[in-house]
């Protein structure tokens, strides 16, 4: 096991490294110059030369590369081009909203995929079945942009039941909060929803094909009882996996509902980011979201490894 | 479990009713939307409109403003006196001027702010205001006088702007995160992609606003911003980026809909030394090419003014010179033919993000393809539009809207990044500067409009509209822009 995990780590070291060298290659060669865009089109050259030497940017390529690894390895993420504060802070500020965003829309997704899975597995070929593929085929194709702007037309402004878009703020209590983040978690729900029901569906249908199955229903269990104490745990496993993955997604791929809701979090600061060419900022947030989905994947690995032992001896 | 998911949304749902039920409306605060984000608060060092929408004459005053007219009056210079030879400017200031943080505001402070722009390392995102700039003296502490090389008819204008606002050595540090002036409102808080509250400023020297706070609230998605409109989530949308949502707002009693101008000339940016636009005929060909009225209705929904030449249709020296490049197709494809394209040729036309550039772009390459010159769209996005076609000068045409005010000095310029290279203009332009009668300069500046006009330099398509949608009870808004700002002084609810 000990020999597992050393392998799988080195591994995830090596992947940060060639992730972190493939984003700064492929930002810093994207045309566009940080200072030019902050000057505007009236700026003079010494102007220019100034602001290029007070943001660093005078520096060589591989200097800067191995000043902003340097950094991110003591916990530095360097200082933000255009706003002028720690990239470190800036991230912070908004994981406080990307993260409980990511983790209401997973909350909701499972809320709501889990049943339904369920129901329809335990109904397989009836209408209810036939009634939920098709609702969660919707699901899938129906992109969550589109959701979203559903949702905000008839619960924020037909009803007016929730604000259009915007983040009050944790300050303000929990609940504000929450109500802040209640349409768009829908929205990004709801697509999730569809897939991780299709695949509880046909994980549950694969289960109840098995020999323990039908060892289990001979021992006197009704369908309900054997589908519950024995279908359930085993069908969990690709559905945790997914799960895993939808998080990953959720936390990284927001930035559209985020644009959409105008909400202050990690997509939309990549996102202006991006337009106002800080680079720094865009390097640091993308290499933190590879972080977090390649620990994401290294954990799971391991937690594959504990639950089979064959896995332990391959690779 | 699907019950328990049930009471969970019904649940969250009912306490999102009770929360916003629970709101009562005051009449002295204000939301304010606009569509982008400042990226910091020192108008002295950074391009981005943004940034003066938020703080120009709310937190920051110069020696002289803009009104929401055009109008340049005094603002922290009471008064001042101009030398004969109009070199020497005597500037009288305020009494009893305070910045925020309670220091003084005084002549020290105008030669520091001065000399901070000009100096050598200066991040000022234009520079050439100040350009004429020799020295900034401290007569007495509410004397300032500041000597220019050459009379320069412009400088109180210039002063007017952003980028020269009065800011004070004690707290110029902070400046970006926390912005010291002496206006108005006080900085109040920045929840970084979301908002930034301004408060009244209890000590301020001049008129009490009618608001207590205000609130600007960042949305830069068109359909995000008519819904948050719609719902009455936010007052007021400076710059509404959905011309084509306006009907609608319109319609509704709950709103009113303000159309001015701003200070952007739309213009089809031609590199006129990139054959074969270096012959005039080409260029004439084009300017021919274009119509007017289908790109305004196509692009901006029926918003915008068309403009023959560079210069703002609501100035009083403008000269409406659209007939001298009115649309006909078959001139085009004469001149076009006279020059040696009869079977027309290939160019590139680079599109930058805002809609009057992407849509507008569609519908001049299908007009372009009438007379058969076949333009490649590229689109762009800022940055890459400043890297290639601004400095790289490497584009055949672009859409663009110049927004600075009175800037048809770029004409003068032939490095600038379309290479107009006309002695007369600079010629023009030398003597502008120089002069300092109105009627002189009115006069000059007809002239450089028809200049410019009769060698098709660019072809001039409209002024920038300015939409502005606000609450029905909103009152004060500037309707135009003759700079980037929101002058929160004057906004004020109706009773």
């Amino acid at each position: 096991m000990l020999r597992y995990s050393l392998k799988r780590l080195i591994s995830l070291i090596l992947s940060l490294a060639v992730a972190s060298v493939v984003i700064f290659t492929v930002i810093e060669v994207a045309p566009g110059d940080p200072a030019t865009f902050m000057l505007g089109v009236n700026a003079q050259p010494d102007t220019l030369a100034a602001l290029r030497a007070e943001l660093g940017l005078d520096a060589s390529k591989l200097q800067r590369y191995v000043d902003w690894v340097g950094g991110m390895l003591t916990g530095d993420f360097g200082t933000s081009y255009t706003y002028r504060t720690p990239v470190s802070q800036m991230i912070a500020d908004r994981m406080w909203v990307s993260l409980p965003l990511a983790l209401y829309a997973l909350t909701l997704s499972t809320l709501i995929a889990f049943p339904a899975g369920i129901y329809a597995a335990a109904r397989r070929g009836k209408p209810g079945d036939l009634a939920v593929m098709g609702a969660t085929q919707l699901g899938i194709a129906v992109p969550n942009f589109w959701f979203a702007m559903m949702l905000v037309l008839i619960f924020a402004i037909n009803l007016r039941w929730f604000n259009a878009g915007g983040f009050a703020g944790w300050d303000n209590g929990l609940w504000t909060g929450l109500q802040s983040l209640t349409l768009p978690a829908i929205a990004l729900a709801l697509p999730q929803a569809a897939i991780l029901a299709r695949v509880m569906r046909s994980a549950l249908l694969d289960i109840l094909g098995e020999d323990f199955m039908r060892t289990a229903r001979a021992k006197g269990l009704s369908r309900r009882q054997a589908l519950w104490r024995h279908g359930m745990r085993n069908a969990l496993i690709p559905v945790l996996t997914i799960i895993g993955l939808q998080f990953s997604f959720l936390l990284a791929g927001s930035i559209i509902i985020e644009q959409v809701f105008y909400l202050p979090g990690l997509g939309r600061l990549v996102f202006q980011a991006i337009s106002a060419r800080d680079l720094i900022v865009v390097e640091s947030v993308v290499m933190l979201l590879v972080f977090a989905v390649i620990t994401v994947n290294f954990l799971v690995d391991l937690a594959y490894a504990a639950v089979d032992p064959r896995l332990r001896s391959r690779t | 479990m699907t019950k328990q998911t049930f009471r969970t949304f019904a649940s969250v749902l009912a306490l999102g009713a009770s929360v916003l039920a629970g709101q009562a409306f005051a009449k002295s605060d204000i939301k304010i939307a606009m569509q982008l984000e400042p990226p910091h608060l020192d108008p002295t060092s950074a391009a981005a409109q943004a940034i003066d929408s938020v703080v120009y004459t709310n937190v920051f005053e110069g020696l002289t403003r803009f009104m929401g007219d055009g109008s340049v009056v005094p603002g922290l210079a009471e008064s001042w006196e101009i030398s004969d030879d109009g070199t020497v400017y005597t500037f009288k200031l305020r009494d009893g001027v305070t910045f925020h943080d309670g220091t003084v505001m005084d002549a020290e402070d105008v030669k520091f702010s001065l000399d901070r722009a000009i100096a050598e390392d200066s991040a000022n995102a234009q520079k050439a205001l100040f350009a004429g700039i020799e020295s900034v003296e401290v007569v007495d502490p509410l004397t300032a006088k500041v000597t220019l090389s050459e009379p320069n008819g412009n400088f109180l204008f210039n002063m007017a702007w952003g980028d020269a606002v009065i800011v004070a050595p004690e707290s110029i540090d902070n400046i970006k995160t926390n912005p010291v002036g002496t206006g108005a409102f006080t900085f109040g808080n920045w929840v970084q992609g979301d908002s930034i509250t301004l408060n009244r400023n209890p000590n301020y020297w001049g008129d009490e606003p009618a608001l207590e706070t205000a609130a600007f609230k960042f949305i830069s998605d068109p359909t995000a911003a008519f819904a948050a409109m719609m719902a009455e989530d936010v007052d007021v949308f400076d710059n509404f980026p959905a011309p084509e949502n306006l009907p609608q707002f319109e319609a509704d009693p709950r709103f009113q809909v303000l159309v001015g101008s701003t200070e952007g000339e739309t213009i089809l940016s031609t590199n006129n030394m990139q054959p074969p636009f270096d012959d005039i005929r080409v260029r004439q060909a084009l300017a021919h090419a274009i119509d007017r009225k289908a790109i305004i209705d196509g692009a901006m929904f029926g918003y915008g003014t068309p403009i023959g030449t560079h210069f703002a249709p609501h100035n009083p020296a403008y000269v409406d010179l659209t007939g001298e490049s009115a649309y006909d197709p078959e001139k085009a494809k004469e001149l076009l033919a006279e020059a040696g394209f009869a079977d027309g040729f290939e160019t590139t036309l680079h599109l930058p993000p805002p809609s009057y550039a992407r849509r507008g772009g569609e519908i001049i390459a299908a007009q372009l393809a009438e007379v058969g010159i076949t333009a490649e769209i590229i689109n762009v996005e800022w940055a890459q539009w400043l890297e290639s076609v601004f400095n790289g000068k490497d584009f055949g045409l672009t859409i663009v809207s110049h927004t600075e005010p009175m800037d048809i000095g770029i004409y003068a310029r032939p490095d600038y990044y379309f290479q107009y290279d006309s002695t007369d203009m600079q010629a023009l332009m030398d003597t502008l500067n120089t002069t300092t009668d109105p009627e002189e300069r009115a006069k000059l500046l007809g002239d450089a409009q028809r200049l410019i006009s009769n060698d098709y330099v660019n072809g001039y398509l409209f002024q920038l509209a300015k939409l502005g949608v606000a609450k029905a009870g909103v009152q004060g808004l500037w309707k135009n822009a003759p700079t980037a700002a929101i002058d929160l002084t004057v906004i004020h609810w109706s009773e």
